[in-house]
């Protein structure tokens, strides 16, 4: 059933627009009044407003994904391209070494990719390249605020990412295998 | 991957083979009591065949179809059983109900333990009972793929095999998620070089010994070879000799783990990313069936793909690294007009025009045998049309006993049963120079050849009031032509070749053309229609068809019956 609302017209006072206005104003200034005399919300509650007083991020929260290095300073990415293959909005791109590539900045892993790219633009911040990665190699971190003047300056190359990420310490596996294979290298067939 | 199943029928009707019957899985199937070995000839059925046709894959590493058998990587291990036989009488023992009693196979001396045998090597007699799904022989595949891991790196993030590598395959299916192993694993070499195309990682190694067996019985060069004992051994070449025979690589696609990796290939780009064609290689006029693994547009690797017909499931290294030019930077990208860039639409009837408005016979055709067969085939329309002589360029080399053909053109039959060349490639050239040297050919056509390198110089192209040249990469007679029609690689199109033995072999397309490059067959159809030579259909599927309703030699042929494996057709 159509129930027919009626559109009563206008009152002169409504027409007139101005008074409106001016009640709007009224509630401008009595807030613009009370944030001079320091009765501003924000800075009773916390630091101030954003983005004066950054956001404080909870601990867990998943930002923006970068590369980190470990303890020794080796870029821990080895190029096995499994975030990019897990990666939803394909926002990684990894270049692999291919066999003349740069050799890796660290002994026995032999690979690492020669550019790794986000496009934080496509980024949806999901964490699945954390979670897939098998060499704890990228992190999702508390960087939420990112910005560019050019699409290209949201792309984030290798340099960029592992700048941005840091340093997070592991077990470092490649390191010690290597370790343990040099201590092979005198056994079983020791000469002095 | 040649991850082939286990022995197909062989291609050609077998004569009747005597079947036997016996239990898989406690289901009766009938099978052959011979089946082909890895030379074909027949052999007693194995275990391992017999639960392939009941449709149970058996796991294994060291067994091959194509390979002897060496029965040393134990993962095929089966628990079976077979009737008892009373020992007095010779007669089989039955049961209560009349079916007969099976002794299952049990340690000699604890005959409560069960005892696999190799399903690889052992064959099956008839009232066998296999049970490659019981609780035993599940327990026999997890105990041998943890000692094959015992030291096994834990490689697979840069490891190229990550992704078909059968340890990895059956390490999901049979594995543990965890490792008992605590004392330290056994380090050997790694990034082993081997010979100018093969990496070795000793650690990955399971000793499968499929690589030593392939290049001693397939490739004829027993290179390979293992040295050292126990947890030590490794795969190694005899000392001071390069591992470098021309079929090297389908080691690495033999290799069930990532010890032998191809270089061309190595830290590339992760297998699971390859988009994979099914195509035919074009070094040479064998026509190994082969996969494309593409992505993007970018061609990464060539593998051989099975087909018992052509090349089993072997290719030779030379073809396989021959896919580089197709992504070259310096390929014909721009249709040119004079040297002036220009649309297709403009230099296809301009150049329709010029040959329509040419005397019969002023005319001459140059194609190439690495062209598809229905190009060809528009190419002898055109000529017909213009009443021009047409040839296909020679391309010989050296054969070898294995695949390599001394014809290097993939497709010398095509050009010959569409009537491009004569029964011997070449032979018109001279006569085609003749003519434009004395004045009566005056316009030339070249589809993906260098003329100035095969008797019609530069000085000859120079005479000629129209030269028309189509190619995929830019040489002397691109740089002399009038009109430049840029063309594509097998792998940017869809066509057939006619392989030396006349085999009708199709392949499909794996990456875009660059550029403003078309399939010629697309612009010789325009340029049919422009000369007035009429319309012929557009896809490749209908201008095979048509191709075979004209060409006597293709009669009866369909695009949809070639099939992967291709037809054979009287050559």
């Amino acid at each position: 059933m159509t129930k027919v609302v009626d559109r009563k017209p206008l009152t002169f006072y409504e027409r007139t627009y101005l008074p409106t206005l001016l009640e709007g104003l009224k509630v401008t200034a009595r807030h613009f009044m009370r944030s001079v005399k320091g009765g501003n919300a924000a800075l009773q509650l916390g630091d101030g407003y954003y983005p004066e007083v950054p956001w404080q991020v909870a601990e867990g929260y998943r930002g923006a994904p970068y590369l980190v290095r470990d303890q020794d300073g080796n870029t821990k990415c080895v190029s096995c391209q499994l975030c990019e293959f897990v990666c939803p909005p394909k926002a990684i791109r990894i270049t692999p070494p291919g066999a003349d590539g740069v050799p890796a900045d660290r002994p026995n892993a032999e690979k690492m990719p020669r550019e790794f790219e986000i496009n934080m633009l496509r980024c949806i911040f999901c964490g699945l390249c954390q979670e897939v990665c098998p060499e704890e190699a990228i992190f999702l971190q508390k960087h939420y605020s990112l910005t560019g003047l050019t699409r290209e300056e949201m792309i984030y190359d290798k340099e960029r990412l592992l700048q941005l990420g840091g340093v997070h310490a592991g077990i470092q596996k490649w390191k010690h295998k290597l370790e343990e294979a040099r201590e092979q290298d005198t056994f079983p067939v020791k000469t002095d | 991957m040649s991850n082939a199943a286990p022995n197909a029928p062989a291609p050609t009707a077998p004569p009747p083979v005597e079947k036997i019957r016996i239990k898989v899985d406690g289901r009766e199937i009938e099978v052959p009591k011979t089946m082909p070995d890895w030379q074909g000839r027949p052999q007693p059925t194995t275990m391992l065949q017999a639960c392939h046709l009941a449709g149970n894959e058996v796991p294994h590493y060291c067994y091959h179809e194509k390979l002897p058998v060496a029965g040393n990587c134990r993962m095929c291990l089966v628990e079976f059983g077979t009737p008892m036989m009373d020992p007095a009488t010779r007669k089989p023992v039955l049961e209560a109900d009349g079916s007969p009693r099976i002794a299952r196979s049990v340690l000699p001396y604890e005959p409560q333990t069960p005892r696999g045998a190799i399903a690889c090597a052992t064959p099956i007699s008839p009232g066998m009972e296999l049970y490659p799904s019981s609780p035993a022989t599940r327990q026999m595949r997890e105990a041998v793929l943890e000692s094959l891991l015992v030291n096994h790196p834990l490689d697979c993030p840069i490891c190229d095999q990550a992704g078909e590598c059968k340890l990895q395959e059956y390490s999901v299916e049979h594995g543990s998620g965890t490792s008992r192993f605590v004392e330290a694993k056994v380090h050997k070499p790694k990034a082993v070089d081997l010979g100018p195309r093969i990496v070795l990682d000793d650690e990955r190694c399971i000793l499968c010994t499929r690589c030593v067996r392939f290049t001693k019985d397939i490739a004829g060069d027993d290179a390979l070879g293992i040295v050292n004992r126990g947890s030590y051994n490794t795969i190694a070449t005899f000392p001071g000799r390069p591992f470098d025979n021309n079929y090297t690589l389908n080691t690495v696609d033999l290799c069930p783990v990532g010890a032998l990796t191809s270089k061309d290939f190595r830290f590339k780009m992760r297998v699971w990313f390859l988009k994979e064609t099914r195509s035919v290689c074009t070094s040479c006029a064998t026509g190994c069936n082969i996969t494309i693994g593409s992505r993007e547009d970018t061609i990464h690797r060539y593998e051989p793909r099975g087909n018992d017909a052509v090349n089993g499931p072997w290719m030779c290294d030379q073809g396989r690294l021959n896919y580089r030019w197709i992504g070259r930077s310096d390929r014909l990208r721009d249709v040119l007009a004079n040297g002036a860039k220009t649309t297709w639409k403009a230099a296809v009837d301009a150049v329709a025009a010029r040959l329509a408005a040419a005397p019969s016979g002023s005319v001459a055709i140059v194609a190439s045998a690495r062209q598809t067969t229905e190009e060809l085939h528009l190419i002898k329309k055109l000529a017909d049309r213009l009443g021009a002589p047409t040839d296909s360029v020679p391309r010989e080399g050296e054969a070898d006993r294995l695949l390599v053909n001394a014809d290097r053109n993939p497709n010398t039959n095509g050009a010959r049963l569409t009537g491009i060349s004569f029964t011997e490639a070449g032979i018109r050239l001279p006569g085609i120079a003749d003519g434009i040297r004395a004045g009566t050919i005056r316009s030339l056509v070249v589809f993906g050849e260098d003329v100035t390198q095969h008797g019609i110089g530069a000085d000859l192209l120079a005479r000629l009031e129209l030269l028309v040249a189509s190619d995929i990469l830019p040489n002397a007679t691109t740089a002399a032509a009038h009109y430049v029609l840029p063309g594509c690689a097998h792998a940017e199109k869809r066509g057939t070749f006619v392989n030396a033995k006349g085999r009708v072999q199709r392949f499909l397309k794996a990456v875009e053309p660059k550029g403003d490059a078309r399939p010629e067959a697309e612009f010789l159809r325009e340029l049919l229609a422009g000369t007035g030579a009429g319309e012929v259909p557009a896809t490749a599927e209908g201008l095979f068809n048509a191709m075979a309703r004209e060409v006597p030699a293709f009669a009866g042929l369909e695009w949809a019956a070639l099939g992967d494996a291709g037809v054979n057709v009287p050559v």
